[in-house]
């Protein structure tokens, strides 16, 4: 849950405002022009930058003591792909809260984190380094960190973005999974076409909280069309475009 | 030829294990320095421990090793928050900030040796930057049977004394914290979320820095300091894909170069026929250099021939197909 969030940098707001409570086990998709402060409401809700204003609670308790509930997928681009870390590595490092300070990394452990790998399909590349796996792969080896967090609620910042086939197939299957499972996922998400197909429920971001709440609700033109404003054509028939 | 173990115990062996001994911690926590793309701050702490060292010579009134360090770590300490000071205040990006805070206390360190100890103390602007390898005797040993001595280990040059110490608690202090630090350094923002608070961390990470700095600073010189966090690591890196491996690697990287250098310098006189022997510290830092420009033209898999090598094959392959 966040209230009234309100992040600003260096004087201009990225977030403004944005008050939002997440239904427990479900799938938002949370959606906006570049600029909007999607990936800023993610850095904010993992405490990455610090509000300006506002609250932000998980589960109910203050997000600064609970944020060991928070599972996520960082942003491409924030990796550092030339690490020397394998694919098993890093899923490993999503189990360091459970195998805790200080005590090592057992055989038992990396088998575990070998599970989420196979999981994701990724069997064979569990010793690759990860900058030499395709894009689609490093998606699901941090997928598969994610899961090995075990978190009640998953952080993922455009999962989905220049992606394979076969991984955005097992990307949705694992975001079926974790909410069947009762866990609450937002994604940072591009594609409108896909928003209401994979997706129940939806934030609208525009450095205010433009709309949120179940799909069918949410799913609007004059949403969408208030979110992008002028860079949002409808074209004939319903179907809407993103003029970016 | 044949070797006389007073001069080799009195003179080379110390001044090697020294240089080694140096090389290898530096090399060490270089490996996170050059990951942490923070390769510029073990340049920075090595030039601001120079006035925490003064300092600490000048209250202590004599050369103490406990008061140099506490200087130093002080003088690290108010850097880093300098530093992030300048970086949040200043508007200054991290590097600009560094270049700022590092040069000023190391020009205001050679100031207080100038002004002060100059006379009475051994820290002099020159030893500051290549260090005093040839000096670091061991006046006592003089035949192999003297290391079974533990009087003789009482009369180990003080460098020597002090690195034998920080080596093994460094060594520790990373293999204790060994899955923090990779974590940290690999993701903050996870490190931070499971709990591993990668910001104290990064401090204690800093003061073993500059512990480092200090113990190699004054037997070895900033140059080689500087030189040893950086080429190690990134030659090293050349050649692995396993973090712990290249651990592993730099450390030995760090004592072949020593080795390499240190021989170099005592033999360049009677192959080069240069007056005076060279620098022990400047060679060593050469050796360093020299081996990261061979992993950089020959690491098997990410060097510049292996490159080139399989851009043919691939040019081959893609010919064939066509």
């Amino acid at each position: 849950m966040v209230d009234g969030l309100t992040v600003t940098y260096g004087g201009k707001p990225a977030l403004e405002d944005v008050s939002y409570t997440a239904p427990p086990g479900g799938l938002v998709a949370v959606v906006g022009p570049n600029g909007a402060g999607k990936s800023t409401f993610i850095k904010a809700v993992m405490g990455q930058v610090s509000a300006t204003a506002g609250e932000i609670a998980l589960f109910g308790k203050s997000a600064r003591s609970n944020r060991s509930v928070v599972g996520y997928v960082p942003q491409r681009t924030s990796v550092d792909w030339d690490f020397p870390v394998s694919a098993l590595d890093v899923v490993t490092m999503g189990l360091y809260r459970r195998i805790g300070w200080l005590w090592p990394v057992r055989a038992k452990h990396r088998r575990q984190a070998f599970g989420y790998l196979d999981r994701m399909g990724l069997a064979d590349y569990a010793d690759r380094q990860i900058g030499q796996l395709s894009g689609g792969q490093q998606q699901r080896v941090f997928l598969a960190r994610a899961l090995a967090q075990d978190a009640d609620l998953y952080l993922m910042d455009e999962p989905l973005a220049g992606v394979d086939a076969k991984t955005e197939r097992t990307i949705i299957g694992v975001l079926q999974d974790l909410k069947d499972e009762g866990r609450s996922v937002f994604v940072v998400h591009h594609d409108l076409r896909t928003v209401p197909e994979y997706f129940d429920h939806l934030m609208l971001l525009n450095t205010r909280l433009v709309a949120a709440g179940p799909m069918s609700e949410t799913f609007t033109v004059a949403n969408l069309q208030q979110t992008y404003g002028g860079h949002m054509a409808v074209l004939p028939g319903g179907a809407t475009a993103v003029v970016d | 030829m044949t070797l006389d173990p007073a001069l080799f115990l009195t003179v080379d062996f110390p001044a090697w294990a020294v240089a080694s001994l140096s090389s290898a911690v530096c090399a060490l926590l270089g490996n996170f320095l050059v990951l942490r793309r923070q390769a510029m701050m073990g340049d920075a702490v090595t030039h601001v421990v120079l006035p925490g060292i003064v300092v600490g010579f000048l209250i202590a009134d004599a050369h103490s090793a406990v008061h140099m360090t506490l200087g130093a770590l002080v003088a690290t300490v108010l850097a880093v928050g300098l530093i992030e000071a300048l970086r949040r205040f200043g508007r200054l990006e991290e590097g600009a900030a560094m270049g700022t805070v590092f040069t000023v206390m190391f020009a205001f360190g050679i100031v207080l040796i100038e002004q002060t100890g100059n006379a009475n103390s051994h820290i002099s602007p020159d030893h500051a930057l290549f260090g005093n390898l040839e000096a670091t005797v061991w006046v006592g040993p003089t035949a192999w049977g003297d290391l079974l001595s533990a009087d003789m280990w009482a009369l180990l040059p003080p460098e020597f004394a002090t690195l034998l110490w920080v080596v093994p608690l460094t060594g520790g202090a990373v293999l204790l914290f060994y899955k923090e630090l990779k974590l940290a350094t690999f993701d903050p923002l996870l490190s931070r979320s499971l709990g591993f608070a990668p910001g104290a961390l990064g401090l204690g990470f800093m003061v073993f820095v500059a512990i480092a700095a200090v113990a190699s600073f004054e037997a070895v010189g900033s140059i080689l300091v500087v030189a040893m966090f950086i080429c190690p690591a990134a030659t090293a890196r050349l050649l692995t894909d396993r973090l712990a491996v290249q651990l592993w690697l730099s450390v030995a990287i760090a004592v072949l170069a020593a080795t390499l250098g240190y021989v170099l310098a005592a033999s360049a006189p009677v192959w080069a026929g240069t007056p005076g022997a060279l620098s022990a510290a400047g060679m060593i830092a050469v050796a360093a250099g020299g081996l990261e420009l061979a992993a950089i033209l020959f690491a098997p898999r990410y060097g510049l021939l292996a490159r080139r090598r399989r851009a043919a094959i691939a040019r081959a392959a893609a010919g064939v197909s066509s």
